[in-house]
């Protein structure tokens, strides 16, 4: 009984200790707030406005037709019309414009003789996800023209046409990934920098010492140390998930309490690596260098913003180490899938084992740092 | 002693002293040399953007030559690793589990339609939750379905005439590797690391421990302090370039199309204005844990997400477009992948070039105004 209220002491006191200084106070509100809504607008990869121009040699009424699904597709912007091949290459060079569509003075007339026409299109390769992205979009166009004149001049269309459906996200909006990713990201980084910090900095005030001289064993320590960071974890997780359902109406299609157990997982987890860079750090400035050095590479490594399947299959071991990794799931699994326990007890174990691990091992170094 | 030997002694002690404490300090060798390796390897080698062996489900209700030429386009692609299945709903099971990320399916009427209609459906179904890759797998099966159906009509001793056929070239980047655009853009996150992180928690521990003021009453001037206090980052930072062109080059066969000579010179020109973010946010933010957020939150996320190192710019909306202009890493990711894929460009290396000037001169006028605010306080 003695134990618990002495722990619950030291959760209080590590809590204010915490809370009471105005400028970190407002580091743990203010930044988590304005990365949401900045990650949550800036971080798409859906095309809009693509700058594009029209080099259309063709005098003929089907060249004209095909321009104008080009202009009326929100995903493209006309920037202007050009008259000469050597017009192209600054265009693109100087990033005026993404693409150029080039039709030539045969266009319309290889049409109408029942010839393949041909459309050429020169694409500003610099950034290649873009250029696939803009490749796919103008594909569509030219698909739906080609169904639409075979039609109309009664030929036989294809014999066999792709019906795709995509399933969970009908739209293919890249805001319902990203957006609830960012639970998962926040509350990583700012339980992470609670724990990480939390004995450097009583080391380096020289605190530390005196809370040896307590009756406090070490894993009382520990588990009061871990409690804040839990506690922060979850109320801005909990501010996080309103904001995605509310704010960016991201779909919840999943049990609350499902996600709420992969949270509590993956705080824990998140608070035993905390704890471990914080029993190796000697000073503060270690502490958040520290922290830094883990959170880059999960971040980078969790299917936040690229997808796990794409790394090297080495790379994909290295990832089942990695919290981040197994919440990234649950997260979009609860939001967009409406996953239930029992499709994600295989993602809950391996963040029980990892928090396991890391609170044992955060323990071991703390004692021996002690002695 | 003449003044001016008295202020080069003075400069010299002041690298002096803060090379040394770059050397022992192993959490700035972590940063200015681990981090860059670390992210350099990841990007390189883990993070890629172009789908490759996406694991498909394959159900054929009815299977006979159509469906075997139809599934036989799929198997000749790089893209797809095809799974069979006896029935949708299995496909489905596994679908749900995230054994696959989409399904194609072929129903019992398949060939029946295909051959007296001519209006068969290859039904797909993709996994929409991660929206790129949906789009981009999307992509490929369009890509797949059009050579099929060149070969359909071969086989049938037709030719096959779209009307109208799309020739796309994609210039600067003919195999479209992510990893191209990718590890170039990665520079200028290395290089804000250095510049901004590193050296505003550095100078903010000056100020932590009162070493500022005792700084301040030395006859040492605050240009020369300041000089001397960037200098030793100034070169860390420029280690990471060499050491991030170097591996991009190298080891990733980045081509680097343009002038080194004139990398490196744009290079310079963003250290030093990420130099002077990192002194603005020592000088504002007094303390390091203060210091090392501000930094993390206006210097290095930015840098991520806003510089269309990822991210298309032109993309998001117009506020968020705005604030991209006030984002130095903005210009210099812009450089950057012009200089590696399509060379000496002159009006977007000089355009931008003169925006990182423009920013460097206003830095440079706060933090000079901060410092004396400072000393008179």
């Amino acid at each position: 009984m003695n134990t618990l209220r002495r722990i619950f002491a030291l959760a209080v006191k590590e809590l204010l200790a915490i809370l009471r200084d105005k400028k970190s106070r407002f580091v743990l509100i203010g930044p988590p707030i304005i990365q949401l809504i900045v990650f949550g607008y800036a971080a798409t990869f859906d095309l809009n406005n693509i700058p594009v121009a029209v080099y259309n040699e063709d005098s003929g009424a089907a060249s004209r037709v095909l321009v104008a699904r080009l202009v009326g597709s929100p995903h493209f912007d006309l920037v202007g019309h050009i008259e000469r091949d050597a017009q192209i290459a600054p265009l693109i060079d100087n990033k005026d414009v993404l693409m150029v569509l080039h039709l030539g003075p045969r266009f319309s007339a290889d049409l109408k003789r029942g010839k393949t026409a041909s459309a050429q299109l020169i694409i500003d390769g610099r950034n290649s996800n873009t250029a696939l992205l803009a490749l796919g979009y103008l594909r569509a166009i030219v698909t739906d023209f080609n169904i639409d004149w075979a039609r109309r001049h009664g030929k036989p269309g294809p014999p066999a046409t792709l019906q795709i459906r995509p399933w969970y996200n009908a739209n293919l909006l890249s805001r319902w990934f990203v957006v609830p990713g960012i639970v998962g990201l926040l509350t990583l980084v700012v339980t992470t920098i609670v724990t990480g910090l939390s004995v450097a900095r009583e080391r380096e005030a020289g605190t530390f010492d005196q809370l040896l001289v307590t009756p406090l064993r070490p894993v009382d320590i520990l588990i009061g140390k871990s409690i804040p960071g839990i506690l922060i974890g979850l109320i801005e997780g909990s501010f996080i998930i309103t904001m995605v359902v509310f704010w960016f109406e991201v779909p919840l299609r999943g049990s609350l309490g499902a996600l709420y157990i992969g949270m509590f997982l993956f705080l824990l987890s998140a608070v035993g690596i905390g704890l471990m860079i914080s029993s190796l750090a000697v000073t503060q400035q270690q502490g958040i260098l520290g922290t830094f050095l883990f959170l880059v590479p999960a971040v980078i490594l969790s299917g936040f913003a690229t997808p796990i399947s794409n790394m090297p299959e080495a790379v994909q071991y290295l990832t089942l180490i990695n919290p981040m990794r197994y919440f990234m799931v649950i997260v979009r699994g609860v939001f967009l899938e409406g996953d239930s326990y029992v499709l994600l007890f295989d993602q809950y174990w391996p963040m029980a084992i990892i928090a396991f691990v890391t609170l044992s091992l955060a323990g071991w170094l703390f004692r021996r740092r002690m002695n | 002693m003449n003044e001016r030997a008295a202020s080069r002694m003075r400069l010299v002690g002041m690298i002096r002293k803060e090379s040394l404490q770059i050397l022992r300090d192993p959490s700035s060798i972590a940063i200015a040399f681990v981090m860059p390796v670390v992210l350099l390897l990841l990007f390189g080698y883990g993070v890629s953007l172009d789908a490759r062996h996406v694991p498909l489900a394959v159900v054929v209700e009815q299977p006979d030559t159509n469906t075997a030429s139809l599934i036989g386009s799929f198997q000749h692609s790089a893209y797809f690793n095809l799974k069979s299945f006896d029935s949708i709903h299995a496909a489905q099971q596994a679908f749900d589990l995230r054994e696959v990320f989409g399904i194609v399916w072929l129903r019992n009427d398949f060939s029946e339609q295909l051959l007296s209609r001519g209006n068969a459906s290859i039904g797909v179904i993709v996994n929409g939750v991660n929206a790129n890759q949906a789009r981009i797998t999307q992509g490929y099966i369009q890509g797949v379905w059009q050579v099929w159906l060149g070969h359909y009509a071969r086989s049938r001793g037709m030719e096959l005439t779209l009307p109208v056929a799309l020739a796309p070239r994609i210039w600067f980047n003919a195999a479209v590797s992510s990893r191209d655009f990718l590890v170039p853009g990665l520079i200028a996150l290395i290089m804000t690391l250095i510049g901004a992180l590193l050296t505003s928690m550095v100078v903010a521990r000056e100020w932590e421990r009162g070493t500022m003021e005792a700084l301040m009453v030395t006859p040492i001037r605050i240009g020369e302090l300041v000089i001397g206090k960037l200098v030793p980052y100034f070169v860390l930072g420029m280690g990471g370039m060499l050491l991030s062109v170097a591996t991009a080059v190298w080891l990733f066969e980045v081509p680097l199309r343009g002038s080194f000579w004139l990398l490196s010179a744009a290079s310079a020109l963003f250290m030093l204005v990420a130099l002077g973010m990192g002194l603005v946010i020592s000088v504002v933010a007094k303390n390091q844990f203060v210091a090392g957020q501000i930094a993390i939150v206006v210097t290095f996320l930015p840098a991520f997400i806003l510089s269309g190192f990822i991210f298309q710019i032109s993309s998001m909306p117009a506020a968020i477009q705005l604030i991209t202009h006030i984002i130095p890493a903005r210009y210099y990711v812009a450089i950057l992948q012009t200089l590696f894929l399509a060379g000496d460009i002159w009006p977007i290396v000089l355009s931008n070039c003169a925006v990182l000037a423009l920013m460097l001169f206003v830095l440079l006028a706060v933090a000079r105004r901060k410092l004396h605010k400072r000393l008179d306080a």
